[in-house]
């Protein structure tokens, strides 16, 4: 068993390729339990692509992932969740043929995470009381906002404590936008270890401990939510916030 | 007592449930092949040969192990299924990413060495196979003398059906189906083993097809070849349905048996062209089936 100090997350020289197309050129990022990450950069820097490829989602790997102590790379994606991650995938992946409700209940318990780990059904719906309301119906005809919820809320379920989070507060309205915002204060509280891929910069920035900064599928830049004033010039060059 | 176009009503009842019995096998059949084709996008033109396969195996135990019909019954979809594991293990598992026509080709040659095999041993005239004695005879229902072993075909269809509906429907297993046919990739990052479900899908698809095969052997003349000529009606029935359809496969295939019988009353000569004709324009008007949806 990891002890505490072990980190969440950790890649070391981490290359992905989607086909012939080499996308990660080494990767090294480190995330320690209980933090909260925000991987920063522009559309095609390969922050999307860190995560898929965490999760095996990609073509070929190389390199090192320790999720919780535990080396991955070598693992079919069926296997690697079981050490206790919990992937929200950017395109949402809410599945239409299921109801809310379905939706919530799919990903099975971790056989890594005890019991109490996760969140219970009720949990989840006193946060996001919106699913509660329309659990009977169809997953694809809630609307972008409930979807979002959804596809954060059912990873909550299976005693997952890192969550690999992309782009959730892509093209939301500002009163979810908050809502998540709350929603990733509140996981931070209980534990819980999150890593964001996100272009919304004010999003982003009151809610992460540290920020890594991706270009041409590598880390340019990593800094604490304390320097963020200082690199604030480095990141309007480079992402124009 | 005739009705007015000149047809007595027990022959037109007797036909209704002749069409019924064939569509109970274009139910199982095609419900088969659209849970095959929802998970894996293999258009699987093997499944006529494992229908024929199932059939010969409760003949083939009757013959040379003294296994009875209801033996054969559980026996054959099960070994059927274990063939079927080991086809997606060994052949369909390399061809996923590629288009389905590839699938397809597969699957035909798979069929064509089947069938040639046992054509071979057992040449294209029929074997025998009787309805096991429980179901033999026929009941008196009033308006006609019901042949109880078509009754049974028609009851173990409808209610293997129902529950192959109720499972994908109704349960967790079923949600993991449901949500692996839209996004394999997805569930399997939430731990969901996909690639053991996709294997275990194909078996019980085949051992689908497998059960129908026991169940035709008293009613179908048992060949090397029987399921050539039912497999090319299923497709149509699969395509009227709507790919990928559970309930749409169920009653299709029920419905398309039932208008098939009623054409041999009005109109025999169209009975064995009728489907494809209803197929012709369902393709017309919804190109998605009549249960599947638009892309």
């Amino acid at each position: 068993m990891a002890n505490d100090n072990t980190p969440a997350l950790e890649l070391r020289d981490l290359h992905a390729w989607y086909g012939e197309s080499h996308i990660l050129h080494g990767v090294d990022l480190t995330v320690n339990r209980g933090e909260v990450v925000t991987l920063l950069g522009r559309n095609g820097a390969g922050r999307t692509t860190t995560l898929r490829a965490i999760m095996g989602l990609t073509g070929a790997r190389k390199g090192s992932i320790k999720v919780n102590g535990h080396e991955t790379i070598g693992l079919p994606t069926h296997k690697i969740a079981h050490y206790g991650i919990g992937y929200c995938p950017e395109e949402r992946a809410i599945f239409s043929s299921l109801s809310c409700e379905e939706n919530l209940l799919l990903p099975p318990v971790l056989k890594g995470a005890n019991g109490e780990n996760g969140m219970s059904k009720a949990e989840i719906y006193d946060m996001f009381p919106n699913l509660k309301e329309r659990r009977q119906s169809q997953g694809t005809r809630l609307s972008g906002g409930e979807q979002q919820m959804l596809a954060v809320g059912r990873i909550l379920r299976t005693g997952a404590n890192l969550l690999l989070l992309d782009e959730i507060s892509e093209g939301l309205a500002p009163v979810i936008v908050q809502a998540l915002a709350r929603m990733i204060l509140m996981l931070k509280k209980k534990g819980y270890t999150v890593v964001m891929v996100e272009q919304n910069f004010r999003f982003a920035a009151p809610l992460a401990d540290r920020f890594y900064l991706m270009e041409h599928g590598a880390i340019v830049e990593r800094f604490a939510a304390s320097e963020l004033q200082a690199k604030m010039p480095v990141l309007n060059e480079l992402l124009g916030v | 007592m005739n009705l007015d176009l000149g047809i007595s009503l027990p022959a037109l009842l007797s036909q209704l449930l002749l069409g019924l019995v064939n569509g109970a096998f274009y139910a199982m059949l095609s419900l088969g092949l659209a849970v095959i084709f929802g998970l894996l996008n293999v258009i699987n033109f093997a499944h006529g040969a494992l229908f024929m396969l199932g059939a010969l195996l409760a003949w083939a135990g009757m013959e040379y192990a003294g296994l009875n019909y209801w033996v054969m019954l559980l026996l054959s979809p099960l070994v059927i299924g274990l063939l079927g594991v080991l086809i997606e293990k060994t052949m369909l598992r390399w061809i996923y990413k590629l288009d389905h026509i590839y699938g397809l080709l597969l699957t035909l040659g798979i069929t064509l060495v089947i069938e040639g095999v046992f054509r071979s041993i057992y040449g294209v005239s029929g074997l025998p196979y009787s309805a096991p004695e429980l179901l033999q005879g026929a009941t008196d229902v009033g308006f006609m003398h019901l042949p109880n072993y078509r009754a049974w075909v028609v009851m173990a269809s409808i209610t293997v059906c129902l529950g192959t509906w109720f499972i994908i429907e109704k349960t967790k297993l079923g949600a993991y189906l449901r949500a692996g046919t839209e996004n394999p990739k997805v569930v399997e990052a939430f731990g969901v083993n996909v690639p053991l479900m996709v294997t275990l899908t194909y078996g019980f698809g085949v051992a689908l097809a497998a059960f129908a095969g026991v169940l035709a052997a008293p009613v179908i003349q048992i060949s090397p070849l029987m399921g050539q000529n039912l497999i090319i009606v299923v497709f149509a029935v699969v395509v009227i349905g709507g790919m990928g359809s559970i309930l749409g496969a169920i009653v299709t295939g029920l419905g398309l048996g039932v208008i098939e019988g009623l054409t041999k009353v009005v109109y025999p000569e169209a009975s064995s062209t009728v489907v494809f004709v209803v197929m012709v324009i369902v393709l017309l008007l919804r190109p998605a089936g009549l249960f599947g949806k638009e892309k």
